[in-house]
């Protein structure tokens, strides 16, 4: 499974690749904004996408907004793992259609869960 | 910098009451060209009050931009230490900050990164040489065999001693690392207090400013309104106190409450 990991602190990225890692996913790929992550989405076969919220150029929400609104791309496994813990904003991601949402700081098995459960359900 | 009442002065208005006696005085008597005469003399009063508050405001705003240094809005970096901006130097230390935490961060994980395999290699080894040693002790193993359990056996001693060097190292190192505790804690110190000094300032200067509109009569409320509304579906990046707050969540149970409880 070939994973894009999108967040603007690299600290943040080598984390979430390194528990990736050990779920066994080793096909990793990262870009720092939404906006160099929709290009490689767009040309990549990517299969599940794991994104941050807050980021300068494109945010996390309208990431999720964009995929979702691209025929090849609208039923992309997303999951967001993200500082933000406001109940409107959680909502907002549910109803943009991310398929699971953790907050920061998170623990591993939380990760694994929220995985597990997005790919049971696929 | 000083700022006095947010009500016009008291003489100020004991002045716009005799006017007023005067004028009701004037005005009951027929004399209306002393009336006008008097109308004038209580605008006069009132902008001379506006006049000095807007100097006050004008002075304060100066006052204010000695203290930032700031030059005609624009920071030139590169001045001598002490005309050095201070939005510039706060800008400048939070960004150390961050550069700082960062590569603690980096420099943990490749502690970890370097320790991980290290141990775990000694573990698997481990549990081969327990197989190996429960056949012995079953009576299950060949001389051949023991001779290779025998140097295997030498060799572990021998690599666990160093590993467990190296793993002692790395963790001392790791520790090392999070000194950037100390060195970001102070230098958030410093940023805190020119947040604070900049605060103080700019509500003086909002004291003044309302001064300056109580007299000449503006309402400012209008314009908070729609402040409120853009705030609410943007970003505030991670809660500082979440449990005070009723629009926030606290953990990640909280989420998944949340979210199951709309159906998702």
């Amino acid at each position: 499974m070939k994973i894009l990991i999108v967040d603007d602190f690299s600290t943040m990225r080598r984390i979430i690749k390194n528990l990736l890692r050990d779920l066994g996913f080793t096909n990793t790929q990262e870009a720092d904004d939404g906006l160099t992550a929709l290009p490689m989405l767009k040309s990549g076969d990517f299969d599940f996408l794991v994104t941050d919220w807050n980021m300068p150029g494109m945010t996390g929400i309208e990431l999720l907004k964009e995929v979702r609104a691209d025929d090849r791309l609208a039923s992309l496994p997303t999951l967001m793992v993200t500082a933000e813990a406001k109940k409107d904003q959680i909502v907002e991601a549910a109803q943009a259609g991310v398929n699971g949402y953790v907050v920061k700081p998170f623990t591993a098995q939380a990760l694994k869960d929220k995985i597990e459960k997005i790919f049971d359900r696929v | 910098m000083e700022t006095q009442l947010s009500t016009p002065q008291p003489d100020m208005i004991e002045e716009l009451r005799q006017c007023a006696a005067a004028l009701t005085e004037k005005l009951q008597g027929d004399q209306y060209e002393e009336a006008s005469a008097l109308i004038e003399k209580v605008m006069v009063c009132r902008d001379q009050h506006i006049f000095q508050s807007i100097g006050k405001l004008t002075r304060g705003l100066h006052d204010a931009m000695l203290n930032f240094n700031v030059d005609g809005g624009v920071c030139a970096p590169s001045d001598a230490a002490s005309d050095e901006c201070e939005f510039n130097d706060a800008s400048n230390r939070l960004n150390y900050v961050i550069e700082l935490t960062q590569n603690a961060a980096e420099k943990t994980m490749d502690m970890v990164e370097e320790a991980a395999p290290i141990s775990l290699s000694l573990g698997q080894e481990a549990a081969v040489l327990k197989t190996e040693w429960l056949r012995l002790r079953q009576r299950e193993m060949t001389p051949e065999e023991f001779r290779v359990f025998h140097t295997r056996l030498d060799d572990f001693f021998d690599v666990t001693s160093t590993s467990t060097l190296k793993l002692n190292e790395n963790l001392q190192n790791i520790i090392l690392e999070q000194g950037f505790q100390d060195l970001t804690g102070q230098v958030l110190k410093r940023v805190i207090s020119l947040v604070s000094e900049v605060e103080g300032n700019l509500v003086s200067l909002m004291r003044i400013a309302g001064q300056v509109e109580s007299i000449v009569g503006i309402n400012p409320e209008e314009v908070k309104a729609s402040a409120n509304d853009e705030r609410d579906i943007k970003g505030e990046g991670p809660q500082v106190k979440a449990e005070e707050r009723e629009d926030v969540v606290n953990s990640q149970d909280e989420v998944d409450d949340l979210l199951s409880s709309l159906g998702f």
